[in-house]
């Protein structure tokens, strides 16, 4: 589904990203962890070209996407993406934030889109607020309401840049319980976090990203109980 | 009492030979519209020059930055008495306009260089997380710029946008060097005639402190009723 060859990312004389080749299959859900400034998020990031890409390549169900022919615009409906800061539009209610993108590309009519969006809001837990205005929410509710903007589009993967990061400690697992209902009903997804927790019981696949390099990969029980490499080692007895 | 009824009785008299006598009110009264008019269409010629500065500078290609930094380096580094004496000496010297709308077009000229800074900065006080958000929808930067970002920076831009328009109003007492006879060149007018100098000036003053006194009223209420949209 995503596939990335030989991935790098400078700013300016900064190196981010040194080389990443990573296959992302239909329905695997996997879990970026890492030391902060590794270059997980932007990582993340690049997958939806966020970030423009210095070298190497990115497909998307073999499309090649970080290439100046392709309408990037489609190939982000395929994605959505899930950010630390919420990034709620604060001018619009619930319901018009997560109506808007469908209506506006055509994708559905009002009328759908609002009854997509009252289905996604009860599987978030929030139908009371579809009237509501983003600054009326708790931190956990609008990242919740994101996540359902984020679905509206029906896509294919779904990305999450700490999704908890920003949220008070009573309000994570909210959040986290809805990712994980997510996961369970088969979307493909690709989670930045710091909730190991999280990883270990949710994630199909854990990498473990330091310097801008894939340090190692696999299975939770590999990577948590296991760990073959040095830095993977010193970073979960860190934070374990 | 006889000190203040004859003083009171010297400034009726001024009154009647600067306003009164000869219907030289009614230069005044022209005047106003000849200040309204032109300010009313500068402040649409401002807005739409403002806009497309702003997005010149805002934009990532070179040449256009560079416009919008010329344009604006350059209305800010000249007197607006200058630039208005250019536009219709030099400029609009062979084309057959109105003397009020080239006026209008020389002070959009010149607003528009304010307003296009006044854009810029209600545009970039929006969080990039905002464009971010709407680009990852799969919105085109046109429709995150028209549906996300300028919905949101309007509210921060108004009450500055207020302001140069008020200041614009208080530039065009300088139309009288292109010929025109706005407020302030009717109050001088009327100076010359009459030689006096106090009635007519202060007269002038007045008219301007009314006019923009009930346009700062009118914004205000504008902008509340902006504001009242968006409790939250």
């Amino acid at each position: 589904m995503i596939k990335v060859k030989n991935l790098h990312k400078k700013f300016d004389n900064l190196t981010v990203l040194d080389g990443i080749d990573e296959h992302i299959t239909q329905g695997e859900v996997v879990v970026i962890i890492g030391p902060s400034g590794s270059g997980k998020s932007t990582f993340l990031r690049c997958l939806n070209l966020l970030e423009d890409v210095t070298e190497g390549e990115i497909y998307v169900d073999d499309e090649l996407i970080n290439s100046p022919k392709v309408n990037v615009n489609k190939i982000r409906q395929k994605m959505g993406m899930v950010f630390q800061q919420f990034n709620l539009f604060p001018h619009l209610t619930i319901m018009e934030n997560i109506t808007l993108a469908p209506v506006l590309l055509k994708k559905m009519t009002k009328e759908e889109a609002v009854k997509k969006g009252q289905e996604l809001l009860e599987r978030v837990n929030l139908s009371e607020k579809a009237d509501a205005y983003p600054a009326q929410l708790s931190g956990g509710q609008k990242q919740r309401v994101a996540i359902a903007r984020a679905l509206a589009m029906n896509p294919e993967i779904m990305l999450f840049d700490e999704p908890t990061s920003a949220l008070d400690p009573e309000m994570v697992g909210e959040v986290l319980d809805v990712m994980k209902d997510l996961a369970k009903s088969g979307m493909t997804m690709v989670i930045v976090t710091h909730e190991m927790g999280f990883a270990r019981e949710v994630a199909t696949r854990v990498l473990f990203i330091d310097q801008g390099v894939v340090m190692e990969s696999g299975t939770p029980e590999e990577i948590f109980n296991n760990p073959q490499n040095e830095r993977t080692q010193l970073f979960l007895s860190k934070v374990l | 009492m006889t000190g203040f009824s004859a003083w009171a009785s010297n400034l009726a008299d001024l009154f009647y030979r600067c306003f009164i006598k000869e219907d030289r009110y009614k230069l005044l009264v022209s005047g106003i519209g000849v200040t309204i008019k032109v300010s009313l269409l500068a402040v649409v010629i401002g807005i739409l020059i403002g806009m497309l500065i702003a997005m010149c500078n805002l934009s990532k290609r070179k040449p256009l930055k560079l416009i919008g930094g010329i344009y604006t380096d350059i209305i800010r580094g000249t007197p607006s008495v200058t630039q208005l004496m250019i536009i219709y000496f030099v400029i609009f010297a062979t084309v057959n306009l109105d003397k009020w709308i080239i006026a209008s077009i020389a002070f959009g000229v010149n607003s528009g260089a304010y307003v296009s800074e006044i854009i810029r900065a209600g545009i970039m006080s929006i969080d990039k997380g905002q464009t971010e958000a709407g680009r990852s929808l799969g919105l085109n930067a046109f429709q995150t710029m028209t549906r996300i970002v300028i919905p949101q920076a309007v509210k921060n831009i108004f009450p500055a946008l207020c302001n140069e328009f008020i200041v614009l109003i208080k530039e065009t007492a300088i139309v009288g060097y292109v010929g025109l006879m706005d407020i302030q060149k009717a109050g001088d007018f009327i100076k010359s005639a009459t030689f006096i100098a106090f009635m007519p000036l202060i007269g002038t003053a007045i008219i301007y402190y009314v006019l923009i006194k009930m346009l700062t009223l009118l914004l205000n209420k504008i902008e509340s009723s902006l504001r009242k949209s968006d409790v939250r």
